[in-house]
Parts: C-alpha cells; structure tokens; sequence
C-alpha cells in the first residue's frame, strides 16, 4: 500500500470511527437493544434446557450466540446510514473532488463498523459472563468470540455500504433491518438445528448461513475448541465480505461518476 | 482584474466550453450547448435564476458529471478523458457547504489535506493557515453542526483550497447568507483572484454579487447562454441611464418635464415628476441640474437610475430576474402536483 493510499485509509478510518463514536444514539440502541432480548429470552425459554440432546444446561450461553448476531445487524445500519448521509448531504461529491481512492473510501468506512464489532463484543461477553454465560473455551475463546463479532460485523457492514451506495438512500438502508431480522428469525436461533422439527424450518435454517455463524460463537460457548465450525463461521463472514465488498466497489463506481 | 496572460482559455488556468450540452434521460436539456471562455486570473459571474442550468454546467466542468455533448477544458486538460488532471487543478465549494456535522473544522481540514495526499508534516500548517485565513481559527475544534451557515461557506471555502488549487469553482457560494457574511466572502474571493491569480467560477443569482465581483458575467437562462460581457459592458448594450426628477411644488410638473425634455423624450413618472432617458449618459447629469436650476424649479427629488443587470437579463429573455425566479418555482409546483406546467 502507498503511503497516499494509506494516509487516505487511515484518515477516513478516522472519520469513521470518531462518527462511531460521537453518535451514541446510534451505538446504545446496538448495545441495550440485543441485551434486552438475551435478558427476555434467557429467562423465558430456559426450560428450552430440559429438551433432549440440548447441548447446554445454561440457556444464556446459548442464546448469547444470537445477540452477538443481532449486534452485527445494527452495523448494518450504522455503515449504511452514514454513508447514505454522505451521499445525500453531497459529502461524497466532495470526496469524489480528491484523488480518493475507491477501495481507500470502503475499507475506512469498514473501521467504524470494526470498532462498533469490538465495542458490541466486549460488551456481550463481559454482561453475558456477569448474567451467567459461560466460555467453554476460556480466555483464548472469550478473545476469538470478540474476533468472530468483529468478523461478522465488517462482513455485514459492507451489505449496508452496498445499500446505501446502490440506493442513495438513508430510509432504503434502514428498510433492510426487517430482512435481516427474518434471515435470524428462520435460522438455528431459538433451537439447534437438530433439535428443529418442522420440516420447511429444519430445511430452510439448515442452508441460513446464518445458522452457521451463530454455531461458530456457540461452539466456543458451548463446546471449547470446535476447528470445524470456527472454520466455518469465520469462512461464511469472509464469503459474505468478499460478496459485500464486491458489490459495494461496483456500486461505487456507479456512484462516483466522476470522469 | 484578470491578468494578463498570453495563455487562452483553455491554458493553465482557463476554463473553455465549447458546444456543452447535458440532457437527462426523463428531464429536459439542462444545459444546451453552452460556449464560454474564462481567461486565467480572471472571476467569472455565472448569472441565472434557478434552474437555468448553473449547477449542472459546474458539475460538469468539475468533472463530476459527463457532459452528453461538446467538449470542456479546465485547466488545459479536458473533463472528460482528464478527469483526475482537472481535479486536481482545480477545487470546488458545490451548492449547499457539503461538510460533516459531527467533525470539528480541524478535521475535516485534515481529512482534506490528505485526500489530497498533503504531507503529514504540512497538513497541521496548511490547515491552521487556511482556517486562519477564512477567520475560523477560534471554532477550528468546534464540531461543525454547531456552526452558523456563514461559518460553513468559508469553512467549505477553506476545504476548495487545501491543495492550492488554480482554479476555483463556487457554485453560488453566498446564498442564505447575512450580508456580512457575504460581503466578507467577497473580500476573500477578490483577493485570491487579485493576489494569488487563482481564477474564478462563480455561480450566482444574486444580480449585486454578479455586478460587485465578477470581472465578466455570462447570464444563462434555459441552458443557454443568452448574453456575455463585463457588466459594464452588458448594461451598456442595452442601454443608458434614466434620470427621474420631482418637482417640490407640484405646480411646476408640466415646466419640469419641459426642461427633461430638452434632453430626450421625457416621460411622466408616477412620483409627479417626469423622467428622460440621457442620451449622453451619466454625465449629463450635471446639465440636467443646472437645467433645472436655471428654469427655478426647485427639486424634490432627483434620482439616477443606472442600467442593471436585471435590465439586462429583461432585455434578453423577456423577463425579470426576480419574475424568473418565481416562474421556475411555480413551474415546478405544478410539475409536482402532476398539472401542466
């Protein structure tokens, strides 16, 4: 990377983060909202435990999983929307008057959802310890489980930045939380996928990416040290970035139609 | 105040249009086939009521929109297959100060600065100066939501000219501001233009700014450019001054009109005077007062009015600047409510 290149990363990076971190209306929600649900959930469906071949007698380290996946969501959002402002406000064409890179643009808009992946993963794991969650894989887990909300955080911010460079549209971006909401809704979210018998939910959660992922942070809560479905979560995060990232740089050059 | 310079138009610091056409796929021709030349050093007023096609025509001449026909050179190097080389020759303050409200004017300085691949050791200085120089060193750590609308033009003013830029695009820079603000806006713009030759394109519909500052004026109306010139020279064209006088004893109307019409075709005004048209220009103005004076009428008021560029754009397109505004607004209120426009 050149040092322009790289002066352009880290000032956008910057941007992004100080966004991040001086709208706390938009990270609390992030963090309050999915507690919320894990307190509703735990305490309601904790006799989920008593079901046969349940992995775990704790229903919190179970259900955790899910909050750190609805954590994800809210990036979506947050990259999204900021980068929908830009484009409404006219920022962008003030960008698009330097010589900015396209990729220097993406990836520093990523590091707000980065930082918002670190912030949200802490948090999760120092409240869900506190409320009962346990790390089957101790410490190095409790630090990988940061690292997968990281993961799963970018890979998702990068559908938001898609969004909202195909659309312009802060609203457009926001409409896309109910879908996502579904995507979690019909994936191993309340259940492991074993345990699911309704056959079109078994079907349909069971190719939800999304179930994968949330068994890559179960594994590391429920299991210890499981290769298989860290390979798999981590994988299915860097799929959805490589597609994210993709599209986001296609819609980009749409949008930027500088010449 | 341009300078002089054997470069044309389209030399180091010139803008040259030739043929500059811009057509939307579901709107009307915004711009159509505007020609125009601005001499490096040089601050070009670009006059029309809203919606005549100011902005497009600088989206396009900042390479930030393709133009569907005709050729454009900024800075010696065309819009379309030298993007990157007119970028960076030129900056750009676009409609409506385009800046984060959440960062302070610092950094969004140093943001700019290294997109525009600045130094990290100049950065702080060139961002420091520049702020200075726009008078917002004392809300430089402010965030920039909490700054008033003339703040934000001369932060976005500071912002066009991180990377010393040659020359400048303001795309009406001066709009919604107080007249402090604007005549201090002004100043600035004069003085890049006067002391560091940067040349300037300026939108406006202001007819005082267009006539306050700009050296040339190209007045476009519908996507076209329908009169070009020094506003000396545009007034000039369409005419001479008029002098209205009112006598102090309504009695003596008749006689003062008698007396103006020594000087042209008098007209009878409704300020119970008349009014003529001076043949000679302003400087017989002079003669009109002795005129008067010798003929013992004693005045009540006596006013000259100067030819405008409202005059101008009247003499061109049929309508008032001001009337044209408020047809583009009806116009588009009617568009909205899907009635015939």
């Amino acid at each position: 990377m050149s040092d322009g290149l790289r002066a352009q990363v880290g000032q956008l990076a910057r941007r992004s983060v100080l966004r991040t971190l001086r709208q706390p209306a938009q990270f609390v929600p992030a963090l309050i909202f999915p507690l919320f649900l894990l307190a509703v959930n735990s305490g309601g469906l904790k006799d989920a435990t008593n079901l046969p071949d349940f992995p775990t007698d704790s229903y919190i380290t179970f259900a955790v999983a899910v909050t750190f996946m609805q954590g994800a969501l809210f990036s979506v959002m947050n990259s999204g929307t900021d980068l929908a402002r830009d484009i409404e406000t006219g920022f962008l064409n003030r960008l698009a008057l330097t010589p900015l890179h396209g990729a220097a643009l993406l990836t520093g808009l990523l590091a707000g959802s980065i930082v918002l992946g670190v912030i949200q993963g802490v948090v999760y794991l120092v409240v869900g310890v506190a409320g009962g969650v346990e790390v089957a894989a101790g410490v190095g887990g409790a630090v990988v489980l940061v690292l997968l909300s990281v993961a799963v955080t970018t890979a998702f911010g990068t559908i938001g930045m898609f969004a909202a460079l195909r659309s312009g549209s802060g609203e457009a971006v926001q409409g896309l939380f109910p879908v996502f909401f579904v995507f979690l809704f019909l994936s191993s979210s309340s259940l492991p996928l074993d345990l699911l018998t309704t056959d079109w939910f078994h079907a349909v959660a069971t190719i939800n990416p999304v179930s994968y992922l949330l068994e890559a942070f179960r594994s590391l809560l429920i299991e210890g040290w499981n290769a298989g479905e860290l390979a798999l979560g981590f994988g299915i995060a860097a799929a959805i970035f490589a597609i994210g990232m993709t599209a986001a740089a296609r819609s980009l050059k749409t949008r930027l139609v500088r010449t | 105040m341009a300078n002089d310079s054997s470069n044309n138009g389209s030399g180091s610091a010139g803008i040259e249009a030739i043929g500059l056409v811009r057509e939307f796929k579901k709107g009307p021709r915004a711009v159509d086939g505007i020609d125009l030349r601005v001499e490096p050093g040089e601050i070009y007023g670009f006059l029309g009521p809203n919606g005549a096609g100011k902005s497009t025509t600088v989206l396009m001449l900042t390479t930030l929109l393709p133009p569907t026909a005709g050729t454009a050179r900024v800075g010696g190097h065309d819009v379309v297959s030298e993007g990157p080389q007119v970028r960076s020759a030129i900056g750009a303050a676009l409609q409506e100060a385009a800046l984060d409200p959440l960062l302070t004017g610092t950094e969004h300085m140093r943001l700019q600065t290294a997109l525009h691949g600045i130094g990290k050791g100049e950065r702080e200085r060139v961002g420091n100066e520049l702020l200075e120089r726009v008078g917002l060193s004392q809300a430089a750590d402010r965030k920039v939501g909490g700054y008033s609308g003339g703040m934000k033009r001369r932060l976005d003013l500071a912002l066009a000219l991180a990377h010393r830029p040659r020359i400048l695009f303001l795309d009406e820079p001066t709009t919604g501001l107080d007249i402090q603000s604007r005549t201090a806006l002004w100043q600035e713009v004069e003085r890049l233009a006067a002391e560091d030759g940067v040349t300037v394109f300026l939108t406006t519909q202001y007819l005082e700014e267009a006539d306050a500052l700009a050296d040339r004026v190209g007045i476009i109306d519908h996507g076209k450019i329908v009169a070009e010139g020094t506003p000396a020279e545009l007034k000039a064209e369409i005419g001479r001054p008029t002098v209205e006088a009112v006598p102090r004893d309504p009695a003596q109307r008749q006689r003062t009109i008698e007396v103006l019409g020594g000087f042209g075709e008098c007209a009878e005004t409704d300020h119970k005077g008349g009014s003529v048209q001076l043949a000679g220009g302003e400087t017989e103005l002079a003669e009109v007062v002795r005129a008067l004076d010798s003929a013992g009428i004693a005045i009540e008021s006596l006013n000259l009015h100067a030819p405008s560029l409202d005059d101008v754009f009247l003499a061109k397109t049929g309508r008032s600047l001001e009337g044209a505004e408020e047809a583009e607004a009806e116009s588009e209120e009617a568009a909205a409510e899907g009635a015939p426009a």
